[in-house]
């Protein structure tokens, strides 16, 4: 239970509404366990020559009690089980809250679906523990000690020969809820297995006809879906005991208030009334003792998930303002330093950039340059701080990045990442992301920059299409384009482009590039590119190699040098021509 | 709230007759079964009502007439129909559920199957994870209307109509005052199942937002943490995070409704057969006995009226998917075999391809107009840009797909004439992106074959020199390759693929050479390892090694879907076309780095 005492501030939260659930529980079971008392008096009667009037005083009374505990347990319900949704409400909010300030690291560390996993499944088994494990073990707890206190009063002989088989059933419903839950993980281990070898098996496809393998592939299939019959059956197996036993233990109880009640009428010492008293509270006794052995599994299984839990609640943000924040800084003009600047990306890997410095004027341009991994965007990334520097320093405007508050210092950075990414909400939201208040005209201005407007006309609902649905799909174009708009938008002071042209035609590229030129007349901007011909015009150009600065100048410089850029710039003149060639 | 709901992912289908005839062929083969057991249901379902019945015995004929052997002995009875009624309950579930997963096996099967046959024209165009959704997931969905929808149905309709059997015959009169209230408990109860149904599809689809709010803005966190938009983005998961918890809060409210009710109900019974049932106890018309069966009915009803009410839940869902899941079924994108193909005995490795015109789609010719020899045993170089149509000449000779317009020939013989399998024994394919399965090395170099020994394994691996790292693995050819062959290198995982083209000791070779760089000793490994896979065998390589062109029989030089070089490498060179400007962006600075 250690995990689950961080719900506590939760509970603290809601104690009122919760108290209130627990007077209502009060309520509710009193009116539930007079009923057969009801009915005890009124079949008593019955033997004694009673009227029919008496008998329908019994059956009203029967069913005010009956209304009266039906009304305490809807609000119970709308009590405990409804702070339950708060709860899991409020825990939700706080796991998202953190899981956002968490820094890169964390994502490429962290499968999507792994946090997904956290953020459903975990959050429901602790909802279930909140909700109906605390309400079913409150409620049936009070009403076992009535009930049975009741029994007891009436015959104790009788009480304990009934109530004998109960416990049993208890923990049978512990076992094999328990049981069920490992052979269910087992059918999921299969199930996962069946698609994995679907997934292959459809991704190597080729490979298989090829090698004319289709036979045995379905062999091979077949056999997995026999595993999986067989997983199946193990979890039937045990899943169907649970009728049987429910049948057995409470119908034993039965039969045996029966035969021993009976026997006791028999002999004068008991009568038919507290006979029927007691089949029906056997008939309530049943469920708080199955959900007694629900009750444990759910909270076994919220202890494990709440521990995965605090788990993520307990992951630095690494990246955030700190006491050595200025927080005076109000803007920045948008001069970038690395000096000295090394980086890897955990203390057992190689340095993907060693010992850079450089120096990008304001209102210039730099272009970079490279092969893959040789540490381009790791170099990018360092500006805004979606990584911090191993060893040196980046600074802006001369001062250390780590000190310019983080709202500051990336509200004025326009940064489109390699991998084009846009929400699934309108064009016009999407390019408007970055700004507070969007206006149609900044969002249009931007989208002529980046040469996106020509593309939205022709979109049926124009800048309020939606993207990726009802199949408008984006190329890797437009993609880049609607990125590139977006990050202009903010008018950044620095603006970064990681290989934003990657899928741009070569012409609608130049366009681009004379319309920044302008927009950013005053700004830093800072491109990735591969392609000789976006980074032909900047101010100066470096050649990354390695994680080193291999070569730097402007393009004629470099070209002159004969070096990586020369060979590169000499191959993609070739390949124009074979490009241009019919 | 914008209503963008998808259809086929959060309503269900309406009942459809068709869908639900063809559904029912898979139960077919296990008719007799079934019928076996719906008529056992029908005995079981007696036993439960039986047992109040019993009780009405005990009380008025031996309780009553202080009867202490009879009590014992109907106290026994009762005692065995319910351990009778418990195995048989035992049984019964273990049986039609294994019905069920029986009849979804069958149609796992069969649907796989028929994926496997279909051609790389529909691979092309269909997402691979929709297909693995409908193999596995839809199939799922059908397992309860398959392992207990069809045969509980009976169960619980059965039970109802001896709990009326019983009743009626003890007492009919108090059975009717009794019954007044069914018509209020069923039309509850599926009313509840109404309104719990769209309550479940508003939380259902306020969860599938919230899902898909959080897998998109994980995949997208960089973007939200570069224009420092957490605050904002936190107010709208927040939004949608209270949307899903007021569904689910009025989906709290039926529930509370409900079982209060429904307790209510049957106080309401009992309050009747205490009032009306009690007065013909006094004058005489009714026993004591008869009472306490009754009031043990009124419990009993419940059950089996929810669990009908489950059942229409069970086929709505079963509609959507046996309906997505049948149009796979029905998808027909075959390559045809020839009715009577030609048998292929020894073959010698001869291709020619006589003016073939290939488009994937429409008229968008990928090949256009393509002739060219190649004798058995010759090594034929394929070289272009990129989008020159190489790897579709690939794709043809295999016919994975076929062509618009021309003659493929192997031996002389259309390859539209031979069986497809026949002529794939003879090609082995080594593609660029080598695809290894889970398993073992072993089982990727024989793709599971067991004909191939052991033996020929090993060899394979020598030849292509992949023996060494694999003899170096702790568990050597039984070491687990896992998903895509993760844990081995790009090096690796090519002489793998090599290795598996040669067990298979092909008549034709045909090589998509991969591009992706390999340090200078693998290099070496690879090239020997190419030299000695084609060796004797007409082979057809997509070349991007310099060593590959210069041993190459004949070069053939695409340019856009056309031919337009062919010859050797030197002469080629002296060209100075196409190939010249292909020789010094793709090849030339191999020449460097194998002089150096």
């Amino acid at each position: 239970m250690k995990n689950l005492r961080t719900l506590k501030k939760y509970f603290l939260k809601y104690q009122k509404k919760l108290f209130l659930g627990f007077i209502f529980i009060l309520f509710s079971n009193a009116g539930t366990v007079y009923v057969p008392i009801l009915m005890k008096d009124a079949i008593n009667q019955l033997q004694q020559n009673t009227t029919t009037h008496t008998l329908l005083f019994y059956a009203t009374l029967i069913v005010l009690s009956s209304l009266v505990a039906g009304i305490f347990r809807f609000l119970i319900r709308q009590t405990i089980i409804v702070v339950s949704r708060e709860i899991e409400f409020d825990l939700r909010n706080d796991f998202w809250s953190h899981i956002q300030k968490l820094p890169l690291r964390y994502f490429q560390n962290n499968s999507t679906g792994n946090i997904m996993s956290h953020a459903t499944n975990d959050i429901n088994a602790v909802r279930n523990f909140i909700g109906p494990a605390v309400m079913y073990s409150i409620d049936t707890g009070i009403r076992l000690l009535i009930v049975v206190a009741i029994m007891l009063s009436l015959d104790w002989q009788l009480t304990l020969f009934a109530l004998v088989p109960l416990p049993v059933l208890s923990y049978g419903v512990y076992r094999i809820m328990k049981l069920i839950h490992e052979k269910y993980t087992k059918i999921q281990e299969a199930f996962s297995v069946l698609t994995t070898v679907a997934q292959e098996n459809f991704s190597g496809i080729r490979v298989i006809k090829s090698y004319v393998r289709e036979v045995n592939e379905i062999q091979k299939w077949k056999n997995l879906s026999k595993d999986y019959l067989n997983k199946n059956m193990n979890l039937v197996r045990i899943q169907a005991w649970i009728m049987p036993i429910l049948l057995i233990i409470t119908g034993i109880s039965i039969i045996v208030v029966i035969w021993i009640g009976g026997a006791k009428v028999i002999s004068g010492t008991m009568n038919l009334g507290e006979i029927t008293a007691f089949i029906v509270y056997l008939g309530i006794l049943i469920w708080p003792v199955i959900a007694f052995g629900w009750v444990t599994n759910i909270v076994q299984q919220a202890e494990a998930s709440m521990k995965r839990l605090n788990k993520i609640f307990a992951e630095p943000y690494e990246i955030d303002d700190s006491e050595q924040t200025d927080y005076s800084i109000k803007e920045i003009k948008g001069e970038v330093e690395f000096r000295n600047v090394s980086f890897r990306y955990s203390d057992v890997l190689p340095n993907v950039l060693n010992n850079i410095n450089l120096k990008i004027p304001v209102g210039s341009t730099l272009a970079i340059i490279g092969h893959t991994g040789s540490g381009k965007t790791t170099m990018i990334n360092l500006i805004p701080r979606l990584y911090d520097t191993t060893e040196g320093e980046v600074l802006i405007d001369g001062v250390n990045v780590k000190k310019i508050p983080l709202d500051i210092l990336r509200k004025n950075i326009g940064l489109v990442p390699q991998e084009s990414f846009l929400f699934s909400d309108t064009i016009f939201n999407n390019i408007g992301y970055g700004l507070r208040e969007v206006s149609k005209e900044k969002v249009i201005e931007v989208s002529k920059i980046a040469q996106f407007d020509k593309d939205v006309e022709t979109f049926p609902q124009g800048y309020e299409t939606i993207v990726g649905e009802r199949g408008i799909t984006f190329s890797g174009g437009q993609k880049q384009r609607a990125c590139l708009a977006r990050a202009l938008a903010i008018e950044p002071n620095i603006l970064i482009l990681d290989d934003s042209f990657s899928a741009v035609d070569t012409n609608t590229e130049e366009e681009i590039l004379k319309n920044l030129k302008k927009y950013m007349k005053n700004r830093t901007s800072i491109i990735i590119s591969h392609r000789i011909s976006t980074v032909k015009d900047a101010d100066n150009i470096i050649v990354l190699h390695e994680g080193k600065i291999a070569e730097q100048g402007t393009h004629d410089e470099l070209v002159a040098l004969g070096g990586i850029y020369a060979d590169l710039h000499f191959k993609q003149l070739l390949e124009k021509e074979l490009e241009e060639l019919n | 709230m914008t209503d963008n709901r998808h259809d086929d992912e959060i309503l269900g289908k309406a009942y459809d007759a068709k869908l639900m005839k063809r559904l029912l062929t898979y139960v077919k083969p296990y008719k007799k079964y079934v019928f076996f057991a719906i008529l056992l249901n029908i005995f079981v379902a007696a036993l439960g009502p039986l047992r109040p019945y019993l009780t009405k015995i005990a009380i008025d004929d031996y309780i009553v007439n202080s009867n202490y052997n009879g009590l014992l002995l109907i106290s026994l009875i009762l005692f065995a129909s319910l351990m009778l009624q418990a195995a048989i309950q035992y049984f019964l579930t273990f049986y039609t559920q294994y019905l069920g997963q029986k009849t979804l096996y069958d149609l796992r099967v069969q649907l796989f199957s028929h994926v496997q046959k279909l051609a790389l024209k529909f691979f092309d165009k269909t997402p691979i994870g929709r297909i693995v959704t409908r193999t596995t997931n839809d199939v799922e969905s059908l397992g309860e209307l398959f392992s207990s929808g069809i045969v509980m149905v009976f169960s619980d309709v059965f039970i109802i109509i001896w709990i009326l059997v019983f009743m009626f015959f003890m007492e009919v009169n108090l059975s009717l005052v009794t019954l007044s209230v069914l018509p209020i408990l069923i039309y509850g109860t599926f009313l509840f199942r109404k309104k719990v149904r769209e309550t479940y599809r508003d939380v259902r689809f306020h969860l599938a937002r919230l899902n898909s709010y959080m897998q998109e803005h994980v995949t997208g966190m960089n973007v939200v943490q570069i224009f420092r938009k957490e605050k904002e983005e936190f107010d709208k998961f927040s939004q949608i995070n209270a949307d899903h918890r007021d569904a689910n809060i009025r989906s709290i409210f039926y529930y509370a409704i409900f079982y209060p009710s429904v307790e209510l109900i049957s106080s309401a019974a009992i309050a009747l057969i205490i009032w009306y049932g009690g007065g013909e106890i006094i004058q005489q018309q009714m026993t004591i006995g008869v009472l306490f069966a009754f009031i043990q009915y009124t419990e009993m009803f419940f059950r089996p009226i929810r669990d009908l009410s489950e059942k229409y839940n069970i086929l709505q869902t079963s509609m959507a998917s046996s309906e997505r899941i049948f149009k796979l079924l029905d998808n027909k994108t075959f390559v045809n075999n020839p009715e009577n193909p030609i048998p292929l005995k020894d073959v010698e490795g001869d291709i020619s391809f006589k003016d073939v015109w290939f488009a994937y789609e429409d008229e968008n010719y990928v090949l256009k107009n393509i002739s060219f020899d190649i004798k058995a045993g010759e090594t034929v170089a394929i070289v272009g840009h990129t989008g020159a149509g190489k790897s579709t000449i690939i794709n043809l000779l295999t016919r994975f797909y076929d062509i618009n317009k021309g003659k493929i020939l192997l031996d002389g013989i259309d390859i539209k004439l031979l069986d497809k399998r026949e002529l794939r024994k003879h090609i082995s394919i080594v593609l660029q992106d080598v695809y290894l399965f889970s398993g073992t090395i072993k089982s990727n170099i024989t793709m599971d074959n067991e004909e191939i020994p052991f033996e020929k394994v090993v060899q394979a691996a020598k030849i292509v020199g992949a023996d060494k790292f694999i003899e170096n693995l702790p568990k050597k050819y039984d070491e687990e390759v896992k998903e895509r062959g993760a844990t081995l290198s790009v090096g690796q995982k090519q002489l793998i693929s090599f290795a598996r083209a040669l067990a298979y000791d092909p008549k034709i070779l045909i090589l998509d050479e991969a591009t992706s760089s390999v340090d200078t000793d693998t290099e070496k490994l690879i090239q020997q390892a190419i030299e000695n896979l084609l060796k004797g065998r007409t082979a057809v390589v997509i070349a991007h090694r310099l060593s590959t062109i210069q041993n190459a029989d004949k070069i053939i030089v695409l340019h856009k879907g056309e031919l337009k070089e062919i010859g050797t490498h030197q002469q080629l060179l002296a060209k100075r076309g196409i190939y010249y400007k292909l020789y010094q962006l793709q090849y030339k600075d191999q020449e460097l780095v194998s002089t150096k």
